[in-house]
C-alpha cells in the first residue's frame, strides 16, 4: 500500500464511522426502525481484507452488520441510507432494511440476519464460482459467535471436500451480543478451531488496517490460485452496543478504555503522521468534509425519497413472468 | 391477586418451578448473565447458578437437542428461543425427536421439554425477524402448543407445561412482555388445553389467540358501541390440541364466526378452526365463516409496507361489518 492508497483508506474508515454515528442519530430520531447493529470499532476489519481482494469482482456475503460491507463494496452510501430509512429508492427498495443490505450489480450478495445462515451460502458461492470457471472468490464475513453454529463446521468440511475458493473472515469481536466468547465457546482462538479440516488460518490484529491488508493478500492468493478454502480471524472490538437496544453493561469498563485506545483510525492517521504524511489538520478537514457529504448527500437523498407504495405489497415475493409457471415457454 | 407484566409472570413460573425440582433447568442464549432478551429469567442465574440457568452458545439444534436429551432421563428443561425465527433452526430436533420419541419408542421414552419463544411481527424487524410460527408447530402430531394471551395464562401455562410429561411449545408475543394484567398470588396451574371466553356474546364469534385476542376484543367494543354487534371473543390459548368443543359450542351460540391471526392465512390457525366449523356445526351457521389473516408475503420492512400486510382491529370490525351487510 502506497501512501496515497492509506489516505484514501483512511478517509473511507472515517467515513464509514460517520455513517455509522449519523445512523445512530438518525434512529434515535426515529427515521431508522427496526433493529440496527453497527459498526464502530471493527472498520479495518471490512477495509483491510476488501482492499485486498476486488470488490465488485469478487463475491461478498455477511450477516446484519453489514452496512460497511456494502459500501465497500460499492454499494452508494445514499441507497444504504434510503434503505434503512425504508424508502423505495433504498438498496433492497425499502424492503430489507438495515440487516438485509444487498447490491448484487456489486456482488454483495447481501446481509442476512440469522446467526450462521452466510456460512453454506458462501461455499455455494464458491461452487458456482468453480462450476463458471472464473477467478472470482466468495469472502464471508462473520462474527465469532456464530462459529457455535452446525452450519461452520458442515460449510468448512463440504469447502475444504470440494476445494472450494472461499474466504472466511471471522470479525471476533469477543461478544456475542452479551455473552463474552469465553462463556460460549470451548475454544476462544477461533483460527485454531479449523485446523480440524485441514483448511489454513491465520489470526490478526483486526484493529491496524494495515495489518489485516497483509494477511488478508496472503489468505486471498491462497484461495484464488485454487489451493481451496481459508480462515482469518481478525481480533477487534465494537465500540457500541451490540444493536441499538444494548446498553454493554455487560463489559468491563476498563476492558472498553482498552480497546478505544486500540481505534483503528487512529492507528492509521498517527502512522501516518509520524512518517510525516499526514497532518492532524489535514484529517480534521477530511473529517468535515465527509461529515458535509453525509448530511447534504446521503442524509439529504433518503430524507427526501419517497416510501414504497402498498399498491405494490405483493411485488418481489415470487418470479415475475416466468413462462414455467405455466408450463414452459411455447 | 396481583398485577404483574407478562414478563414478570413468566419469570414467576420459573423461578418457583426451579425452586420446586432441581432437575427443573433453565437455557437459551443471554438467558442467564443478561437475564434474557425480554427479562423473563431476570435474577435466576444469580439464585439458581450456571449449572441450572444456562447460558447457549448460538446453537440452536444442538441445545435444543441437548434439552431433549435431557428430559429422556428426567431433567425439566425449559428452552427459551430467542426468537421463533431461530426456532426454524431446531425444528429439527423439535419435530425429528421431541414431538416422535415416545409414539416411536412405543412409550418407552418421552420428552418433556418446554420450548417458549416469542414470535410475531413486532416493529420494522424484517422478513427474516418477523414469523409467526404458531401454525406450522399446530401440525406436528405429539406435540402441545400454548399460547398465552396474559400474564396470567402466561404463568399458569409455562407451570403445567414444565409439569406436562410432553413437550411443549409455548408461542409468546415480542409485544406482549409488557402487558400487565392480574395473577393469582397462590400458584397457579392452567389447563393446556380448552379455550376461554375473553367476552361474552351472542351475535358473532370472533376467534383469538395471543395478540389477536387483544384485537378482537377491541374490535368486539367498537361494534358493540357504533353497531350494536354484541360479538363472542373466544380466546384459543391451546392450538394443538385445539378445542373442538369450545368452538362448536360459541359458533352453536352465535351462528357466525370470524378467526383472527396474525400470521399468513394458508394452512392456519383459521384454515383449522373452519374446517372445525365445518365437521362440527356446519348446520348452525347462518354466514360462511371468514379469516382475518396477514398479506401472503415476507414481512417488509419498510412502516407503511409492514402495517399493511399484518391485520389490525379495523380489518376485524370491517370483515364483521361486511358478513353483516352494515
Ligand atoms: C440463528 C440465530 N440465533 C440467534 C440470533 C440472535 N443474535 C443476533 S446477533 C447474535 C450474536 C452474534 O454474535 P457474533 O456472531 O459474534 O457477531 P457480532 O454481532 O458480535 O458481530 C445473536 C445471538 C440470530 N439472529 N440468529
Ligand atoms: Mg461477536
Amino acid at each position: 500500500m502506497n501512501v496515497a492508497d492509506k489516505k484514501r483508506l483512511l478517509r473511507e474508515m472515517l467515513f464509514a464511522r460517520r455513517f455509522e454515528e449519523r445512523c445512530y442519530e438518525a434512529y434515535v430520531e426515529r427515521k431508522i426502525g427496526g433493529f440496527l447493529h453497527l459498526y464502530p470499532g471493527e472498520e479495518a476489519c471490512a477495509h483491510g481484507v476488501l482492499e485486498a481482494a476486488r470488490p465488485g469482482h469478487d463475491y461478498v456475503i455477511t450477516g446484519y452488520r453489514d452496512h460497511i460491507h456494502a459500501i465497500k463494496c460499492g454499494a452508494d452510501p445514499k441507497k444504504v441510507m434510503a434503505e434503512l430509512y425504508g424508502r423505495e429508492t433504498g438498496s433492497s427498495r425499502g424492503r430489507g432494511g438495515s440487516m438485509h443490505i444487498f447490491d448484487v450489480a456489486n456482488r454483495f450478495m447481501g446481509g442476512y440476519a440469522l446467526v450462521g445462515g452466510p456460512f453454506p451460502l458462501a461455499a455455494g458461492i464458491g461452487k458456482a464460482i468453480q462450476m463458471k470457471g472464473g477467478d472470482e472468490i466468495s469472502i464471508c464475513f462473520l462474527g465469532d459467535a456464530a462459529n457455535n453454529q452446525g452450519t461452520f463446521h458442515e460449510s468448512l468440511n463440504m469447502a475444504k471436500l470440494w476445494n472450494l475458493p472461499v474466504l472466511y473472515v471471522c470479525e471476533n469481536n469477543l461478544y456475542g451480543i452479551g455473552t463474552r466468547i469465553d462463556r460460549s465457546t470451548a475454544v476462544v482462538d477461533q483460527y485454531k478451531r479449523v485446523s480440524g479440516y485441514n483448511i489454513p488460518s491465520a489470526q490478526e490484529d483486526g484493529q491496524d488496517v494495515e495489518k489485516v491488508y497483509k494477511a488478508a493478500r496472503k489468505a486471498i492468493d491462497h484461495v484464488r490460485s485454487g489451493k481451496g478454502p481459508y480462515f482469518l480471524e481478525l481480533l477487534t472490538y465494537r465500540y457500541r452496543g451490540h444493536s441499538m437496544s444494548d446498553s454493554n453493561a455487560y463489559r468491563a469498563k476498563a476492558e472498553e478504555r482498552m480497546w478505544s485506545k486500540r481505534d483503528p483510525l487512529i492507528i492509521l492517521r498517527d502512522r501516518l503522521i509520524e512518517d510525516g504524511k499526514f497532518t492532524k489538520e489535514e484529517f480534521k478537514a477530511i473529517d468535515s468534509d465527509i461529515l458535509d457529504e453525509i448530511e447534504d448527500e446521503v442524509i439529504a437523498f433518503a430524507e427526501q425519497s419517497p416510501d414504497p407504495v402498498v399498491a405494490d405489497l405483493r411485488k418481489y415475493v415470487l418470479a415475475e413472468d416466468d413462462p414455467y409457471v405455466n408450463g414452459g415457454a411455447h | 391477586m396481583a398485577e404483574i407484566m407478562f414478563w414478570e409472570a413468566v419469570r414467576r413460573a420459573q423461578d418457583e418451578e426451579l425452586a420446586r425440582d432441581p432437575m427443573v433447568l433453565v437455557m437459551g442464549e443471554d438467558v442467564g448473565v443478561a437475564g434474557g432478551t425480554y427479562k423473563a429469567t431476570l435474577g435466576l442465574y444469580d439464585k439458581y447458578g450456571p449449572d441450572r440457568v444456562i447460558d447457549t452458545p448460538i446453537s440452536e439444534n444442538g441445545f435444543t437437542g441437548l434439552a431433549i436429551g435431557a428430559s429422556f432421563l428426567g431433567a425439566r428443561p425449559v428452552v427459551e428461543i430467542m426468537s421463533v425465527n431461530f426456532a426454524w433452526l431446531a425444528m429439527d430436533q423439535i419435530i425429528n425427536t421431541a414431538a416422535k420419541v415416545r409414539y416411536m419408542s412405543g412409550g418407552q421414552l418421552e420428552a418433556p421439554v418446554v420450548i417458549r419463544s416469542p414470535g410475531g411481527t413486532a416493529h420494522q424487524l424484517g422478513a427474516q425477524h418477523s414469523a409467526r410460527m404458531e401454525k406450522v408447530f399446530m401440525g406436528i402430531a405429539g406435540l402441545r402448543v400454548v399460547t398465552p394471551s396474559n400474564p396470567r395464562q402466561a404463568y399458569g401455562l409455562l407451570k403445567s407445561a414444565i409439569r406436562c410429561n410432553d413437550p411443549v411449545f409455548i408461542n409468546e408475543h415480542e409485544l406482549m412482555y409488557n402487558l400487565k394484567g392480574e395473577v393469582p398470588d397462590d400458584e397457579y396451574y392452567h389447563p393446556l388445553v380448552g379455550s376461554e371466553i375473553a367476552r361474552p356474546g351472542r351475535d358473532v364469534t370472533l376467534f383469538g389467540y395471543n395478540i389477536s385476542v387483544h384485537w378482537c376484543l377491541k374490535a368486539a367494543e367498537i361494534l358493540s358501541r357504533q353497531y350494536s354487534i354484541e360479538a363472542e371473543v373466544v380466546d384459543l390459548f391451546a392450538l394443538k390440541p385445539v378445542d373442538r368443543d369450545g368452538i362448536r359450542e360459541s359458533v352453536t351460540r352465535t351462528h357466525r364466526a370470524v378467526i383472527v391471526e396474525e400470521a399468513e392465512p394458508a394452512v392456519g390457525v383459521g384454515a383449522e378452526v373452519m374446517a372445525i366449523i365445518n365437521e362440527e356445526c356446519f348446520f348452525e351457521l347462518d354466514a360462511a365463516p371468514v379469516r382475518v389473516s396477514a398479506v401472503d408475503i415476507p414481512i417488509p420492512y419498510n412502516h407503511t409496507l409492514e402495517k399493511a400486510a399484518i391485520p389490525e382491529v379495523d380489518d376485524v370490525v370491517a370483515a364483521v361489518k361486511k358478513m353483516f351487510g352494515v
